[in-house]
């Protein structure tokens, strides 16, 4: 996260403010989140706009001591010009303020120095040294990675209203809004230097559809396991035995996770995003449901909590809705996997000498094959598919 | 009735006076269980006694060199009776400190050997004492012989530290075998009062626990003083006389017999686990005979912590007080911060002394870690040329990409004062920008941890 944007201020400049109390609703690159106060005081100097895209660490209040003489409001231009010599009053005076008390993050110097090179916001991060510092652990706990440095964007204005179909003009440029730009960084940070390559398997569902059957008529009115639960169940279950697809490729070393977190990739409205099922392998099927309902309907109302969106170690994503017959999916990096879930059909197959109607899926495999080779990846598919041709052999 | 207490301490040393304060401190009613002085080891055999005759030795080598710094001393005579009795002074003075801390602290103090009761009971001869929170067993450590190779300790001519702390006159010859804190400790005592003295160490260094450049330092600098130094040795045979021991000792592929008047033995310590009903409270110990405890220092009994030594290693004073802190607060319902085991200091007060902290460099090595090493010599130091103290250096590993401060290691006047900057810095993650940035005072010793700091950033200045 490099900038963000103002959504909605909901205190005004010199309304008392206590800390906890939400200031203000900020867009971040995939979700819309809340400012916090940290500390009482009164809200002074608001110097950013709603709609206004700010760079991270740059200033947008501060907040004062009741009475407190603070310097004169800061220009509500994203970049302050520097004061001109000589008018000494109005110089660069809040920021030091607001770091201060506004923004104020307790963090050892090491945590400060990873966070910055990994891009991690150290205000996200809960820390666990004395008095709640953020310490080198708290940052090993997330499993923060380094991210290749993006070069700062410049500020954007804020965006107009969406693409109307009309006469006269030719076009409309529509600016990227927060979350298409990381999804265009991140996109092409994948298929650019990522060799890419696929695997395709089609996958006999009857089993798993009498299953899901089963299973729900089970849980009655207690919540419902959909086919996507499944494939994430048995999904988490085939990296457990097949650790080699379970990794992230770090430039130097590959780290072959001993958990499994899968990504799950959700469309929202204007884009998509991957929430995470943490130890998948670990749940039940009921939980990773309403997980994963629960999941879904929070990125719909972009609701993620940061957390909540990063740190998986394999993806999944399933257009099986939208009728789509098989297609291959972009790796979302570190990770070095992801499969791509296409719809259930049915369609005539030869069962032992007979043709017959069955339920059939296609899954679409990518690998990074700086991690997977060929037969790792097929290895793995092979076992997944086993798993959802015979559901009862999860519990083996 | 037994009486109640809320907690109860089995052992005066170090973690267990530490316990006990910080219990009484935290409100609540607690005693201390001890068969012999207040302080323990530390105090009254370890520690502080030698501290008191290593400066003993230290003023004989002044002495001896004195008349370079224009003084003139006459001819330096030694007596280690003399020096003996004046540790035995530090000690009690420190022991009755312990004492009165427990006055003042109002810990019971209860003198006797305690044996542990299932339902948190100690029984001390006749009387149960019964805790109504927890017991800690600080029950510590002792030397120990080694009998299999004939050299059982007879407390004549093979002796420990218990004895050698004791001796009226320093014999003649003494073989010292390890060559770990205690043995070097006692070869720069021994020699310092005329005694001839061979460190025989069975790992390839000296120090073997520290960074090589340490151990080739010492070695150098025992060598250089006439203290003959046998790393990589095995003594295969002990034969016992009258007056003087004879080893067998094979080194380097050869087998040499060396005569001495007196064997020290300072290999290794054995934990104080036995007759104290450990196995009657459903305490279990390690493989290696230590106390089993989880990460709370509670041992498989519920109840029952194990504090100090018997907890397990580092075997050092300062690690046990900790545990006796972060013990008593967590029975008083505290959350204390986390004891990083990782950032205990490591100390040898001989001349020139030896500290250290975190990674080795070999352990930086073996874990892959992307280390540089940053040096400074105290020969290139204003205030070690002022005092004669040029001998040793600052070593600092730091992490190549983040600065992190991995390891540091200190040989040289005062290392044992200087290392704690380091500490500090590492319990508090500073890298080591944030040591450099700090200003140092000039001119003393401390400036070199800055220089090495610096040197590991590329941009020493006094070099």
């Amino acid at each position: 996260m490099e900038e963000g944007r103002v959504v909605k201020w909901h205190k005004r400049d010199g309304d008392p403010v206590k800390a906890g109390e939400t200031l203000a609703e900020v867009e971040t690159d995939k979700a819309v989140m809340d400012l916090v106060a940290r500390a009482d005081g009164v809200l002074r100097q608001v110097a950013a706009t709603e709609g206004q895209t700010v760079a991270v660490g740059s200033v947008v209040a501060v907040i004062a001591a009741a009475g407190e003489a603070v310097g004169a409001a800061p220009a509500s231009a994203p970049k302050p010009a520097p004061a001109p010599p000589g008018s000494g009053e109005r110089g660069a005076v809040p920021s030091a303020a607001v770091a201060a008390d506004a923004t104020r993050v307790k963090a050892s110097p090491l945590a400060r120095r990873i966070a910055k090179e990994a891009g991690v916001d150290l205000k996200l991060v809960t820390g666990t040294g004395p008095g709640g510092r953020v310490t080198k652990r708290d940052l090993e706990a997330r499993a923060v990675v380094a991210q290749p440095a993006a070069e700062r964007a410049v500020p954007l204005p804020a965006p107009r209203s969406p693409v109307v179909m009309r006469g006269g003009e030719a076009y409309q440029d529509v600016p990227l809004t927060q979350i298409r730009k990381t999804i265009a960084k991140r996109l092409a940070a994948s298929l650019g230097p990522i060799p890419h390559f696929f695997l395709t398997t089609e996958v006999d569902m009857e089993r798993a559809s009498e299953a899901r059957d089963a299973l729900n008529k089970q849980l009655g009115d207690q919540g419902r396991v959909s086919f996507n639960d499944i494939i994430i169940k048995a999904t988490a279950h085939a990296l457990t035995k097949h650790p080699a697809c379970n990794a992230w490729f770090q430039e130097d070393h590959i780290r072959y996770w001993h958990e499994v977190h899968i990504g799950m990739a959700v469309a929202v409205e204007d884009g998509l995003i991957t929430p995470v099922i943490r130890n998948a392998e670990l749940k039940s099927l009921a939980d990773i449901g309403r997980e994963a309902k629960e999941l879904a309907e929070k990125a719909r109302s972009r609701r993620l909590q940061p957390s909540e969106y990063t740190g998986s170690t394999f993806s999944v994503s399933n257009l099986g809705m939208f009728d789509i017959d098989q297609f291959t999916a972009v790796i979302n990096p570190p990770e070095a996997g992801i499969i791509a879930i296409g719809s259930i059909a049915q369609k005539p197959v030869v069962v032992e000498g007979q043709l017959a109607p069955r339920r059939r899926m296609r899954i679409t495999m990518s690998c990074d094959h700086r991690v997977i080779d060929g037969a790792t990846g097929a290895a793995f598919l092979k076992t997944l598919k086993q798993m959802l041709e015979n559901p009862l052999a999860m519990l083996l | 009735m037994a009486s109640q207490f809320d907690v109860i301490i089995l052992g005066g040393g170090p973690a267990g006076y530490v316990g006990a304060i910080r219990s009484a401190q935290l409100g609540l009613s607690t005693a201390l269980i001890e068969k012999e002085k207040l302080g323990g080891v530390c105090v009254n055999i370890g520690c502080i006694p030698t501290k008191a005759l290593l400066h003993s030795a230290y003023i004989a080598s002044l002495l001896s060199e004195a008349k370079e710094f224009g003084v003139e001393a006459g001819a330096v005579k030694t007596d280690y009776g003399v020096a003996m009795q004046r540790s035995r002074k530090v000690s009690d003075q420190n022991s009755k400190g312990v004492e009165y801390l427990m006055k003042k602290n109002k810990v019971t103090v209860v003198k006797g050997a305690g044996v542990l009761q299932p339902g948190r009971k100690v029984k001390v001869g006749n009387d149960v004492y019964e805790a109504k929170k927890a017991v800690l067993i600080a029950t510590g450590s002792r030397v120990k012989g080694l009998p299999q190779i004939g050299l059982e300790i007879n407390k004549t001519t093979v002796i420990s530290s218990d004895e050698a702390l004791f001796l009226e006159k320093a014999p003649p010859s003494m073989a010292i075998i390890g060559a770990g804190a205690v043995g070097m400790e006692f070869a720069n005592i021994f020699h310092a009062f005329g005694t001839k003295v061979t460190l025989i160490e069975a790992l390839p260094r000296i120090l073997p626990l520290e960074d090589v450049e340490a151990s080739d330092a010492l070695a150098k600098s025992y060598k250089k003083r006439g203290i003959e130094v046998i790393a990589g040795a095995k003594v295969k045979k002990g034969t016992v006389g009258k007056d003087k021991v004879t080893l067998e000792v094979e080194a380097n592929g050869a087998t040499q017999k060396i005569e001495v008047a007196t064997v020290l033995m300072a290999a290794g310590r054995a934990v104080n686990t036995e007759n104290i009903g450990l196995a009657e409270c459903g305490v279990q110990v390690t493989d290696r005979g230590f106390i089993k405890v989880d990460q709370n220092l509670q041992t498989t009994a519920p109840g029952y912590y194990a504090i100090g030594d018997v907890a397990g290693p580092p075997m050092l004073a300062h690690k046990g007080m900790r545990e006796g802190v972060t013990v008593a607060e967590l029975v008083a319902g505290k959350k204390p911060h986390a004891i990083r085991y990782d950032n205990v200091p490591s100390v040898t007060y001989c001349h020139p002394e030896v500290a250290s902290i975190g990674l080795t460099e070999d352990q930086c090595k073996e874990r892959k870690v992307d280390y540089v090493a940053g040096r400074f010599p105290f020969s290139a130091n204003g205030r070690a040329r002022g005092t004669g103290e040029t001998e040793g250096f600052v070593k600092i590993l730091r992490d190549k990409k983040y600065g992190e401060i991995l390891g540091a290691h200190i040989v040289g006047g005062h290392a044992s004062e200087i290392i704690h900057e380091l500490a500090v810095a590492r319990e508090n993650e500073y890298t080591v920008e944030e040591v450099e940035l700090a200003i140092h005072a000039h001119p003393t010793m401390s400036e070199a941890v800055a220089q090495a700091a610096l040197d590991s950033l590329g941009r020493v200045v006094d070099m």
